[in-house]
């Protein structure tokens, strides 16, 4: 971290002595401000959780649990199926994932190695995507998977319904795209000159440059499926096919407020895991995508 | 791509072009080939789910379909969603959120993220603190906020507010706190995007200029007026647009924290509407024209944006 550098507060002047107090009275009040603002909820998830039900619903509330039941969490499993919640969202995440990596991969590379004749038109068509965002689409969207044109393929409440909607997501090729631009051409010919073809160009020479923008990309491609609600709501009706996200609010209509909660709380884990292991690339990931190239 | 060249040859008329330029155009046809073998799965993703829904999003709103009967009934499903008594309040209540979701979700995280780049201590832990609640499935975060919201209090936020000696409130009882109330939660599960994104941005500003700045006088505002806003505003400008059009598209917090329409039409956004009609009143037409509509407010704000918005350069 780069303490050094110079920002809107000149270090000459923190550096006085009454300064430096009132530097440090500052840092321990956001810290303080933040943790209760941000984890706040967070612990009252996961305290309420395991409260008692009259206690749950009780006038003032408790801080804390009076009688730890642990066993709100065990009923929540099982009331809300979260295994099986669980699990679909995990097939359904990596599953888009693996397309998009492919397809997605695919046509940035194209788009800026191959250059085929309307390669630029194309892109731009997909490009143009970016201002109609899905949730316009869902009502058409809907009517194409429960009937697929041509091959009258009804897709509801199959995988394919997420997976292969997944792979228009023109931003994720917008940013492979721009990586790929900036690999140098150079490299690209000493592969030609060795007799690599286009497909053993991209696997050698290209991707292992690019792991950095495919952590990116499938970072947010998994966060966002993960984190969908009205296109998995429409295409995944049935209560076995549901992802974590529609069933927690699907199953927690007439379960008991701690119950709820502590399916809440379990639903948050994976991703809260997955956000402490990943952490460093997603706020790397952040600055990828928005600051000019 | 043996195929592919087989058809190269068969298909040219070979002895009317001399020969260099025939392997010349055949490579060239490779290539082209080549190239769409790779974009091929893309384009036809996009296609299906993209492309064509925009169209037939567009056809079907002027069609009308009943016993598997379809006909063209004009501007018919838009005179119909005029007369729906949720129309106007579905897009009132839209704008509202958007504005005010502008007012706290587009400000201030700059502000914050401002407050965050001067401290040179905890930089880490607050970074990771702001984001924790965008990791969470909406979901999960918004049944703690429906319970949050208990008029009663039982609600967490009452509480408070009474342990404040400051008025309670009936939240998204109450239908003209239903808009703040949905704001605040989403702004509490999304603001840690956007301060990250600005902290990136403002790492960026080389600080000579601080210096410069600071040496011709100027106090710490006029650095903040004249140096950081200027220095961040290619960002600031395309979260702004982001902004605008993904809370135009509100749909997850009505539904979970208000049931979807709330107390008098005061939760019902644009996009329940539109799942209203087409999985509750079986009426997909009238859906898609409340798309057409949602779809042409959207791009038009993204073309005025393009044209108004300042140039990279």
């Amino acid at each position: 971290m780069d303490t050094a550098a110079r920002t809107l507060v000149s270090p000459a002047r923190l550096r006085r002595p009454g300064a430096r107090r009132v530097y440090w009275a500052i840092v321990a009040l956001v810290v303080l401000l933040f943790t209760v603002v941000f984890t706040g909820p967070l612990y009252w998830m996961v305290t309420g959780a395991l409260k008692s039900g009259p206690e749950v619903a009780q006038i003032p509330p408790t801080l804390y649990p009076q009688h730890p039941q642990p066993g709100n969490y065990a009923e929540a499993w099982t009331a809300l199926s979260l295994g099986r919640l669980l699990l679909n969202t995990v097939w359904y995440a990596f599953g888009a994932l693996a397309f998009q990596l492919v397809f997605d991969v695919a046509a940035a590379y194209a788009f800026s190695k191959l250059r085929p004749a309307f390669g630029n038109a194309l892109l731009g068509l997909m490009l143009a995507t970016l201002m109609i965002p899905s949730t316009v689409l869902v009502i058409p969207q809907y009517v194409t998977v429960i009937d697929l044109p041509l091959v009258h393929w009804n897709m509801l409440d199959s995988p394919w319904a997420i997976w292969l909607p997944a792979v228009t997501n023109a931003f994720n090729i917008f940013l492979l795209k721009r990586f790929f631009d900036s690999i140098p051409q150079d490299l690209m010919s000493a592969a030609a000159i060795d007799g690599a073809g286009p497909v053993r160009t991209l696997w050698s020479v290209v991707l292992p440059i690019s792991r950095p923008i495919l952590g990116v990309v499938s970072i947010f491609s998994l966060t966002a499926i993960w984190k969908d609600f009205l296109w998995p709501l429409l295409v995944e009706p049935s209560a076995d096919n549901r992802t974590v996200n529609v069933g927690i609010y699907a199953f927690s209509q007439g379960l008991t407020q701690n119950v709820v909660i502590a399916g809440a709380v379990i639903a948050a884990v994976p991703t809260v895991v997955f956000f402490l292991i990943f952490q460093k690339n997603i706020m790397s990931g952040l600055t990828a995508g928005s600051l000019k190239g | 791509m043996d195929g592919a060249v087989r058809l190269d040859g068969a298909g040219l008329p070979a002895r009317a072009i001399p020969r260099p330029a025939g392997a010349a155009l055949r490579r060239r046809l490779v290539h082209n080939l080549t190239g769409h073998g790779f974009l091929i799965g893309a384009v036809v993703c996009f296609a299906v789910f993209s492309w064509y829904p925009m169209v037939r999003e567009i056809v079907m709103s002027f069609q009308r379909t009943r016993r598997g009967v379809t006909t063209w009934v004009g501007w018919h499903n838009y005179v119909r969603l005029w007369h729906d008594p949720s129309f106007l309040a579905a897009w009132r209540n839209t704008l509202t959120f958007t504005l005010l979701a502008l007012v706290v979700g587009y400000a201030l995280p700059f502000f914050i993220a401002v407050l965050l780049n001067e401290l040179r201590h905890a930089r880490g832990y607050l970074r990771a603190v702001v984001y924790l609640p965008v990791m969470l499935p909406p979901a999960s975060a918004l049944l703690l906020f429906r319970f949050a919201y208990d008029p009663s209090q039982a609600g967490i936020f009452n509480y408070l507010l009474h342990a404040a000696h400051l008025p309670t409130s009936q939240w998204v009882q109450s239908t003209s706190m239903t808009q703040p109330s949905l704001v605040i939660a989403a702004t509490w599960m999304n603001v840690g995007s956007s301060i990250l994104v600005y902290l990136a941005a403002l790492q960026n500003i080389p600080g000579e200029l601080y210096e410069a700045a600071e040496l011709d006088g100027a106090g710490l505002l006029r650095r903040l007026w004249h140096v950081t806003v200027p220095q961040t505003r290619l960002i600031l400008s395309l979260m702004f647009l982001l902004q605008v059009v993904a809370t135009m598209q509100v749909f997850i917090e009505p539904l979970i924290l208000a049931g979807g329409a709330g107390v008098n039409d005061s939760a019902t956004s644009v996009v329940y509407l539109m799942y209203q009609h087409a999985f509750k009143q079986n009426d997909l037409n009238g859906a898609a024209a409340l798309g057409v509509m949602l779809m042409v407010v959207l791009a038009g704000f993204s073309v005025a944006y393009a044209r108004l918005s300042p140039k990279q350069d």
